[in-house]
């Protein structure tokens, strides 16, 4: 297996579907920290058959992980200090998402109304649906599509 | 402060609330026609829309009140750009209670969020339009005296039909209310209103194409026009809105006591013939609109009459 050297401190991000690494880079903004990070793309797993890995050199309060769980919340996130994995942080659904996913209903007052924050709250969490919260157009996450 | 968006923003007890006031301006108009001198309603229609914009204007009017606004986006300032957050911004100074009509979704609610005065969603594209809900709650209950254990005939478009959405929203809250949704099967209700309205309160429904077999056991009758602006094809269009013409012949077969209703306008869903029925209940729905919308205002500025 490729081998990438151990993080001091910072977050791995473990067990994301393979090849949504580059989304999850995207969704959290990674392109703007000025931070290292390795991403591992298609590594073996025995629960996934494949996976990604991210690793981050950051202090956890600079990820927004509740965009993470919206993403995928079966991702593991370790979190490490003095090159020991002191938490696993488990993921859940966010209640809201401002700004992460844009309202594509023509009909939305935030199709003309460029300053509007797009915020979407979670309507169902067994089915994973969020709803717009001007104009309640649905939006399921892309698993349950 | 309390904005009205959604006829669910209201609980069962607060509209019985808002209908208990209606029925009693209805009974004791002269009792209110003061209630709210020296008050101002903006009335900021963003699309036009007479009917619903003068109900409006009527019910200030009534309570003595007064009434300022525009009824197109083009004579408002949206035409130089201003958004809503600041439009109502700025008439929050002007007024005391604001009433929106906007053809995006959700635009009301933005006022609403940005205002210092209660705002009320008179329309938002096909989204909401909970003041037309209220009206019809209020005409059902006082035609029929309640508004549980009744059964409801709901006929035309009712896959585009934001009226019809919103009144099944609102009666489902009520025990022992069956729908009966008649319509041709490209105009079905949605797939959403079936499932996560119907089928999740666990609400006695059924589909029927003819108007006709369903007529014998209904309590009331909503009619809705097949909407011209919601088909892509003229073809299409001249097709469906045929399909349903309530006539005398077919009030024959409806009970004695089943009344008919209709938000309006109508094109040629109902036949001028069966106005004379003392069944129709559309044009008594339209004065019952402008009552429950004097209870709104009553109830939004907290206006107490003794």
């Amino acid at each position: 297996m490729l081998s990438v050297g151990q993080l001091n401190e910072g977050v791995v991000l473990d067990h994301i579907q393979a090849g949504k690494s580059m989304d999850i880079y995207k969704y959290l903004k990674l392109d703007k920290m000025d931070c290292c990070v390795a991403i591992i793309k298609n590594a073996r797993s025995d629960k996934m058959g494949r996976k990604d890995i991210i690793k981050v050199e950051c202090p956890i309060e600079d990820l927004n992980l509740d965009v993470l769980g919206f993403v995928d919340h079966n991702i593991t996130v370790n979190i490490i200090q003095n090159g020991e994995i002191v938490q696993k942080k488990i993921l859940s659904l966010p209640e809201k998402l401002v700004n992460i996913i844009h309202c594509k209903n023509p009909r939305c007052i935030t199709s003309i109304e460029q300053e509007l924050d797009h915020i979407f709250f979670l309507a169902d969490e067994e089915n994973e649906v969020y709803r717009c919260k001007y104009c309640e157009e649905k939006y399921r996450s892309s698993k349950k599509k | 402060m309390r904005h009205l968006m959604s006829p669910l923003d209201l609980t069962v007890k607060e509209l019985d609330q808002i209908l208990d006031l209606a029925n009693d301006i209805e009974a004791n108009p002269q009792k209110y026609a003061h209630a709210c001198e020296g008050k101002k309603l903006a009335t900021l229609f963003y699309e036009p829309s007479t009917r619903t914009r003068l109900s409006f204007e009527a019910a200030m009017l009534n309570l003595g009140g007064s009434v300022l606004g525009f009824s197109s986006a083009d004579s408002s300032s949206a035409a130089k750009g201003e958004s809503v957050s600041d439009t109502i911004r700025v008439i929050s100074c002007y007024a005391d209670i604001a009433a929106i009509r906007h053809p995006k979704e959700g635009a009301p609610l933005v006022a609403s969020l940005k205002s210092g005065i209660p705002v009320i969603n008179a329309g938002d594209g096909g989204h909401q339009h909970p003041t037309q809900t209220l009206t019809d709650l209020l005409t059902i209950r006082s035609m029929k005296g309640r508004l549980d254990n009744i059964t409801i005939g709901l006929c035309g478009d009712l896959k585009f039909g934001r009226t019809v959405h919103s009144l099944i929203n609102a009666l489902v809250r009520y025990p022992n209310v069956r729908f009966v949704l008649i319509s041709p099967e490209e105009l079905r209700i949605p797939d959403y209103v079936r499932e996560d309205v119907l089928r999740k309160n666990h609400q006695e429904f059924k589909e029927v194409i003819r108007l006709e077999d369903a007529l014998p056991e209904l309590d009331l009758l909503y009619m809705t026009r097949v909407q011209k602006e919601r088909f892509f094809n003229e073809e299409d269009y001249v097709r469906m809105k045929d399909f349903y013409i309530l006539d005398k012949q077919k009030m024959e077969l409806a009970p004695k006591d089943m009344y008919v209703l209709h938000p309006l306008p109508r094109v040629n869903e109902i036949s001028v013939e069966v106005d004379d029925d003392p069944r129709a209940a559309y044009f008594k729905q339209v004065q019952y609109g402008v009552y429950v919308r004097m209870a709104l205002i009553l109830t939004l500025l907290e206006v107490k009459v003794c």
